[in-house]
């Protein structure tokens, strides 16, 4: 039987993870190899590595970051952050990336995703959309540039035309929740996953073992984004697989 | 010496990085007088079956026949393992490789495709591929095409239907998931091959 994935999430700034709150007061976590790698032992399905760095020169190191990364990993691995052209996604994959994720650059252009799932193939291209309610309605916009500015695109339509021009994936997170805690936008995570026919997963609100219930039953989510350095410690990945499996989700264990 | 043929498909890096970690001696290569001296043949995959096409323009498929009809040992992993059967609904003009019978088609409408994320296996007990290996162990994969289950199916998996996971005859080899991003199972079967001997 196909999983339910549980996808751990790294932030990186200048080669390094860090944590924060809403990404102010950033603190040092440690370096994204091991890390990754003690993700992948503790029972992560999947690991993504988001680039936040805010210039253009901290951004050089990603592709080192990469390459030390993906060395030691034998799950898969996705990319995100800053990745704007063809030939920046090209550098991400030759470092060893499996999958690279695309936001704002996408938006802007939506002709790279068939370009990139030209060369690399649809698997290998993820769509990620920051999307947010629109005045309580169970209506959502796109936003781009880190959830700074609004698009005017409904985001359930946009996910459809992003599956059209051959994503992969969509990564879904809904900015409402994002950092709370407090759950996921099971009414945004439904609609996405259920108007469209590829892997839908959900991100941003994750926090104790019933949202992440929650979004596999009632948002029909195949998969969520889980901010594990910012939410988890390392023990609590493995408990909460454990606790889904006891609640009737489908897990991979033991890892 | 491991041949990892290399036309252009997206995995072999991956597969490249599992090999140097088992120690094994694999090169990555695309001159078919290189595979024509390897000793083991891994052909990677990932993304559109008419990727293969480059396979016959470059003298490729005709290496590595010669080789297989020699005994030499073969994986095909994805598309590759796709590409040791008959043809692909994929890319209907490419004729694979007919190592084994059926054709490759398309997941029904009734589940999302590409299949995506760590489903479980239904292993036999007979393969040399798998040995090690159990029932119900976790891999993963990413596919939108699968085979069906054939004689020579070693392992199945269940997603909208039954599909071939597995495949083995002789010096044989496939594999629809992939091994290299499986984790330690994946390893383990990599490693499997590496000390299958002729």
């Amino acid at each position: 039987m196909l999983t339910k994935r549980i996808i751990a999430c790294l932030d990186v700034n200048a080669g390094r993870v860090v944590k924060g709150v809403q990404f102010k007061q950033l603190r040092d976590a440690g370096d994204p190899a091991e890390l990754a790698a003690a993700h992948s032992k503790a029972g992560a399905d999947e690991v993504v590595l988001l680039d936040i760095s805010a210039t253009h020169e901290k951004r050089t190191t990603l592709a080192d970051t990469v390459r030390r990364t993906a060395r030691q990993l034998f799950i898969p691995f996705t990319v995100g952050g800053g990745i704007r052209s063809l030939d920046d996604a090209i550098a991400v994959f030759e470092a060893g990336a499996d999958k690279i994720s695309i936001n704002s650059a996408a938006l802007a252009d939506p002709s790279l995703i068939t370009r990139i799932a030209d060369r690399y193939g649809s698997q290998a291209i993820i769509v990620a959309i920051d999307a947010k309610r629109l005045n309580g309605e169970a209506r959502f916009e796109a936003y781009v540039s880190g959830g700074r500015n609004p698009t005017g695109r409904d985001a359930v339509d946009w996910a459809r035309e992003a599956e059209e021009r051959g994503a992969g994936e969509i990564l879904l997170t809904s900015m409402d929740c994002d950092g709370t805690g407090a759950g996921f936008d099971c009414d945004l995570t439904r609609a996405c996953s259920e108007g469209l026919n590829i892997p839908v997963i959900a991100s941003g609100g994750g926090g104790d073992t019933q949202s992440f219930v929650d979004v596999f039953e009632r948002g029909r989510a195949d998969a969520a984004l889980a901010a594990s350095i910012f939410h988890f410690g390392l023990h609590r990945l493995g408990d909460l697989k454990q606790e889904l499996q006891s609640a009737g989700i489908p897990v991979r264990r033991p890892c | 010496m491991i041949a990892v043929v290399d036309y252009r498909a997206g995995n072999l890096t991956s597969v490249k990085k599992a090999l140097d970690h088992l120690r094994a001696d694999a090169i990555v290569t695309g001159d078919p007088e290189v595979v024509a001296q390897a000793d083991k043949i891994i052909l990677p995959g990932v993304g559109h079956f008419s990727s293969t096409a480059i396979l016959e323009q470059s003298g490729l498929r005709t290496a590595i026949l010669h080789r297989i009809n020699h005994g030499v040992l073969f994986l095909g992993v994805c598309v590759g393992m796709q590409w040791m059967f008959e043809c692909s609904a994929e890319a209907p003009g490419i004729p694979g490789l007919g190592l084994f019978p059926g054709a490759c088609g398309r997941f029904t409408e009734s589940v999302k495709s590409p299949h995506v994320g760590w489903n479980s296996l239904t292993c036999h007990d007979e393969s040399r591929l798998l040995r090690g290996i159990r029932s119900g162990s976790f891999v993963y994969f990413t596919h939108s095409y699968s085979v069906p289950v054939v004689k020579q199916t070693v392992a199945r998996c269940e997603y909208g239907g039954e599909f071939s996971a597995a495949v083995e005859q002789d010096n044989l080899f496939g594999v629809q998931f992939h091994p290299e991003k499986s984790g330690a199972l994946g390893l383990k079967l990599l490693e499997n091959f590496c000390c299958l001997s002729c």
